[in-house]
């Protein structure tokens, strides 16, 4: 039978991995559409307005995944882990409050404004909504990442009767991880909306869109990630250089080093083992990995066995390092390799087109694997050397936290279902109407006001 | 009252208490019209443009309406963790339930207007049965915060009752927010089931009220003695007047040129007022009643005063800009469109 810590450990995972990946696509999607925005309100070219329209739409509906998934994640701290409240509560109270009270009225409100009321305000009035929601998803991001790095790399606290103090709360928010991280975070969102962008976008023209909005967007998109991709390597590197210096057990998980090596290769490709306490199959570049890690050819990479019983698990690490780099690289691939095509050829080759849709969701393989590295990485602690994740959960029964996890993930795998649903029809149809200048649509929302044949025809492209 | 003079030098949780109690109450009424409109969508074919009306009224205020309620567990969480803990521990599984019904509703708002034609129907009962899950359970974690957590029988049909009242209560100020914001048959149809649900909440409030003292005795200690029972005898009358004025305003409603259309949505504003300060009396200043009162579950001093900078700061600027927004949007709802 599993027990309510395991019970308690997925559904947080799964609570979380879900609500992550609706902010990983608004956080940067609503500086796009304010770009957009601002675009049309300098050049006045329609265009803008209507790549706008049809991105809010999505933005909307993205928003309103991430808003409810993120409500049961605030209830999840009292309800399955009272131990973390009760030990670092005066610290983690504090940094969500603000989050709550700098970010998220902020956004909820203006995105009323921004979603329903551009007919009823000056148009600056609404591009400065698009702003404040820009402004709200990104201190949100500030303030739950600055929390996460402080579990990561705690500092400016002190211990009094077994429950954590702040003394200096700068260095709270500032923790030594904090920049790197939110930094990483910031331009993984960044990456993410954009081949969001590209590969709906990508999707409408091969669906045989014509018109000018889904080229704009892609191009937006393409050059976007083209420029993130490189600033995200750097980024992550550095990013990694400050988990060497303070989490080096994490690096070690990373990179699958068993014992303290000098010059440690980069391995590409093994299968680490915790039985053996080695690796299988183990394909590498000789010295790279102390070459990046230490910036010397020779360098020392601590090794496991230096943390044994206190180091986390090995595979999901290394994979999932893995996996996040591979995604990067092949993501900064692709970018580069369509803005080259983009200014050879003006249009993109239909099999560049069905790379971008078959790569729509790639940012978020990225983040999702990226996040599993830093969180498995912290284990066994759920603060760093403060509380062990053992410690803070509940006593409640495990019936009930399996009762609630299912049905959460049955709530997941409809909604799921539902968004990527809803995501190709909004796409489908954007193809046969214009994305509503002049005239308003008769029935907002729904495919009544399509030509029957359009619609027949959408039904066959659906099923396709 | 012992305890609050043995604490009058530690004010921090009194402040606390005194914000968590108006984000409480901000959400009970700002979500609560909006969880009361979604319960009473009519789901017949040929509602189907007043349920879009209805929808449009709520729809640019919903997603900051339930930030309240995140500001609220918010609270109790960086000024009363033990709290926080002890309560949702104690609430587990209705949360949870509370959380799918929140999440159904979300999500159900913005589908409904994207997916196809044949889906949206369906979307529409997910957002009224949502809207139902949320209230009953919030109701019956009323009941339950009131009994103490007692999951004795007699308890148990207590929480019931509290679940039908709160959802009558959330019907009432939805009723009441449509008459405001809508016209035609739609607002004539509003006014029938503000009355109706008026009458119902009405009896939800007088049957808590009766039950409370006699299964709390410090509740009827509280209640009873001289002189606070003229205080306590006070809101329960202003809140009958309430009821009655409101009922037979409606009954003159709708007038021509729309007059006094806003009148009923004040009057049950101040009936909430009313019923929270009640019960807010019967507790204070027990977080967790019989159990734990705030200063013992109060947070450290450095970290409330680190917030308290903040709430101080920010939340006069959010009740600016909420005002901008609901200004922005005055006047009756027309169908929602996303432009």
């Amino acid at each position: 039978m599993l027990d309510t810590l395991i019970l308690s450990r997925i559904q947080f995972a799964a609570n979380i991995s879900f609500h992550i990946l609706f902010p990983t696509i608004t956080i940067a999607l609503c500086w796009i559409l304010f770009f957009f925005k601002l675009r049309f309100d300098l050049t006045d070219n329609p265009v803008w307005m209507r790549a706008y329209r049809f991105w809010v739409k999505i933005f909307a509906l993205t928003f309103a995944l991430g808003v409810v998934s993120g409500i049961t994640m605030s209830f999840q701290f009292g309800t399955n882990w009272p131990g973390y409240m009760e030990t670092v509560g005066n610290i983690a109270g504090p940094l969500l409050g603000y989050e709550v009270l700098t970010a998220f009225f902020l956004e909820a409100t203006f995105l009323g404004i921004m979603l329903f009321g551009i007919k009823r305000v000056p148009s600056k009035v609404h591009t400065f909504s698009a702003l404040m929601v820009a402004i709200g998803t990104t201190l949100s991001a500030f303030w739950i990442l600055a929390l996460n790095s402080w579990m990561q790399t705690p500092t400016g606290y002190e211990i009094r009767d077994g429950v954590v103090h702040a003394t200096s709360w700068l260095e709270v928010i500032f923790n030594p991880s904090f920049p790197y991280r939110l930094a990483h975070m910031l331009l993984a969102s960044g990456l993410t909306a954009a081949f969001f962008v590209c590969g709906l976008s990508a999707y409408r023209i091969l669906k045989g869109d014509g018109k000018q909005a889904p080229r704009l967007a892609l191009k937006t998109g393409l050059i976007l990630a083209a420029v993130l991709a490189p600033l995200q390597a750097f980024v992550g590197d550095l990013h990694g250089l400050n988990t060497f210096e303070h989490q080096p057990q994490k690096i070690a998980a990373m990179e699958g080093v068993w014992e303290t090596e000098h010059g440690a290769p980069l391995l590409l490709f093994a299968i680490p083992d915790e039985e053996t306490r080695s690796n299988h199959f183990e394909v590498g570049v000789p010295r790279l990995a102390s070459l990046i890690l230490t910036h010397k050819a020779d360098g020392e990479i601590p090794g496991l066995n230096e943390f044994e019983g206190d180091h986390p698990p090995v595979k999901p690490m290394f994979f999932g390092f893995r996996i996040m780099v591979g995604m990067g690289l092949l993501m900064l691939a692709t970018a580069w390799a369509g803005c080259y095509l983009l200014r050879r050829r003006k249009a993109l080759p239909k099999p560049f087109l069905k790379l971008l849709v078959a790569m729509t969701f790639s940012g978020w393989v990225a983040t999702l694997a990226g996040w599993y590295v830093t969180e498995i990485g912290r284990q066994p602690w759920l603060v760093t050397g403060i509380l062990k994740t053992a410690d803070a959960v509940t006593p409640v029964a495990p019936a009930n936290v399996g009762l609630s996890l299912a049905l959460y993930l049955i709530v997941y795998v409809i909604l799921m279902w539902a968004y990527i649903h809803t995501l190709k029809r909004m796409a489908l149809k954007s193809v046969y109407v214009e994305e509503f200048e002049t005239a308003e649509p008769v029935a907002d929302g729904s495919l009544t006001n399509l030509p029957h044949s359009a619609q027949t025809s959408n039904r066959a492209g659906g099923a396709a | 009252m012992n305890e609050v003079i043995n604490h009058s030098g530690d004010w921090l949780p009194v402040v606390f208490i005194g914000l968590m109690g108006l984000a409480v109450l901000a959400y009970a009424i700002l979500d609560g019209y909006d969880l009361g409109v979604g319960i009473l969508l009519p789901m017949g074919e040929e509602d189907e443009r007043q349920r879009d009306t209805m929808i449009a009224s709520i729809g640019p205020f919903w997603d900051a309406n339930e930030t309240w309620l995140v500001l609220a567990v918010g609270l109790l969480l960086i000024a009363f963790p033990a709290a926080h803990s002890l309560i949702l521990m104690q609430l587990y599984i209705p949360v949870a339930i509370m959380l799918i019904g929140l999440i159904m509703r979300g999500v159900a708002f913005d589908f409904r207007a994207k997916a196809a034609v044949d889906h949206k129907l369906a979307w529409d009962r997910t957002f009224k049965i949502g809207s139902l899950i949320t209230t009953l359970t919030q109701g019956y974690m009323l009941g339950q915060y009131v009994m103490g957590f007692d999951q004795s029988l007699s308890a148990i049909l207590f929480c019931g009752l509290s679940a039908f009242g709160v959802t009558a209560a959330y019907c009432y100020i939805g009723a009441a927010w449509l008459v405001l914001k809508t016209e035609a048959k739609l607002q004539t149809r509003a006014v029938r089931w503000t009355r109706r649900a008026g009458r119902a909440s009405l009896l939800g409030v007088v049957a808590v009220c009766l039950v409370n003292p006699l299964v709390n005795p410090g509740v009827f200690d509280r209640w009873f003695t001289f002189p606070l029972v003229m205080f306590v005898l006070l809101i329960p009358t202003l809140c009958f007047i309430g009821f009655i004025t409101n009922d037979l305003l409606l009954r003159r409603l709708p007038k021509t040129a729309d007059r006094h259309s806003a009148l009923p949505f004040a009057l049950v504003v101040g009936i909430f007022v009313l019923c929270f300060s009640g019960l807010g009396f019967s507790f204070f200043p027990d977080i967790v009643p019989g159990q734990m009162n705030i200063w013992e579950a109060a947070s450290a001093r450095e970290s409330l005063q680190f917030i308290l900078v903040g709430a101080v700061i920010v939340v006069p600027v959010i009740l600016m800009y909420t005002f901008f927004s609901y200004r922005v949007f005055h006047g009756k709802a027309t169908d929602l469109h996303y432009h």
